[in-house]
């Protein structure tokens, strides 16, 4: 077999402590990393722990770090990462590691909870269809942010996540923006307080990474900026 | 800190950061003309002293540079240094 028909795999081992251990796989035509991953775990280590679900990139379970950016693994060609024949494959940045490649998501869907990420129904049956202009420029700035899925890769890429332990990261400050722009929710502007200060939306330094990252193409970088304006507004209304 | 406070600092940058800009570039054409005119301390002052302009001009530097880097400082100290477990 000559080099171009292998790969060398380095991938985490272990907890937050651990290793980086080798692997060499066959390289194949138009072969994915979540397939190295699988061959890996399949045929040469069955202790190999990671996570994948739907393989076809809609279900955001395979993210990783590959070659230091956060990536879909099953949305990742082997040839366009690659670095002579070398992959290295380790769990998302900014989460506790569970085991090897799967990370530990609670606090990421915590922090949705504490931005108060939440559709708020009004009270009562509603008694007709709720009439939602889709050109309205809120019900466009709702739909640019509303296909997030929830992988983790922004929050993986994001370094004021890695900095401010306490920022509620750039996923959640999306959602509450397309909560802010929904004229179904009961209180669009009460989204508003949980968001502002240090710990939400106005720790964002826009230097995205989060939209450079995101598999889905949002940008949870302008979702923030809008939060930061909003907020901003209402705080001088006295509002806030 | 409350958020509300936060949002307050967060309205001070962008302020200062507002008056900066132009005050800079004002900063950087006085000092290259200054320089490139070769002009002593005692010429500089002989041309500012007393002008309600010039004060008025690089007090307001003064006093937007200090709001700016203040709060930036406490942002660049929570980030980047232990002190963030510290709810300055």
């Amino acid at each position: 077999m000559t080099a171009q028909d292998t790969l060398r795999v380095d991938i985490w081992r272990g907890g937050a402590e651990g290793r980086f251990e080798s692997y060499t796989v066959p390289h194949e035509t138009s072969q994915t990393v979540l397939d190295v991953v699988t061959y890996v775990q399949r045929r040469l280590d069955p202790t190999l722990s990671y996570r994948f679900s739907c393989r076809v990139g809609m279900c955001g379970s395979c993210a990783m770090t590959v070659n230091g950016r956060p990536r879909w693994t099953c949305r990742t060609h082997v040839d366009r990462v690659a670095e002579d024949g070398r992959i290295e494959i380790a769990p998302l940045r900014n989460f506790p590691v569970v085991k090897d490649l799967a990370v530990d998501m609670a606090v990421f869907f915590d922090k949705w909870r504490d931005a108060g990420a939440r559709f708020q129904p009004r009270d009562g049956a509603a008694s007709t269809f709720a009439n939602v202009d889709p050109n309205s420029p809120e019900r466009r700035a709702a739909s640019a942010a509303i296909e997030c899925i929830g992988c983790g890769i922004c929050y993986a890429a994001c370094d004021v996540v890695a900095w401010n332990p306490d920022y509620l990261g750039p996923a959640a400050l999306n959602r509450v923006w397309t909560l802010v722009n929904d004229a179904r929710d009961a209180d669009p502007a009460a989204h508003l307080a949980p968001v502002a200060g240090d710990a939400g939306c106005h720790a964002c330094h826009s230097q995205q990474s989060c939209a450079t990252h995101c598999p889905n193409s949002l940008s949870p970088t302008a979702s923030i900026a809008g939060l930061k304006r909003r907020t901003l507004a209402a705080l001088l209304k006295g509002q806030l | 800190m409350s958020a509300r406070f936060e949002v307050w600092l967060f309205a001070a940058q962008r302020l200062s950061a507002l008056v900066l800009a132009p005050l800079v570039l004002l900063h950087l054409a006085t000092i290259i003309y200054a320089v490139r005119g070769g002009l002593s301390a005692a010429e500089i002052l002989a041309r500012t002293q007393g002008s309600i302009f010039w004060g008025g001009m690089y007090g307001l530097f003064v006093v937007a540079a200090a709001v700016h880097g203040a709060i930036g400082l406490r942002v660049v100290m929570r980030e980047m240094t232990p002190l963030s477990l510290i709810h300055i």
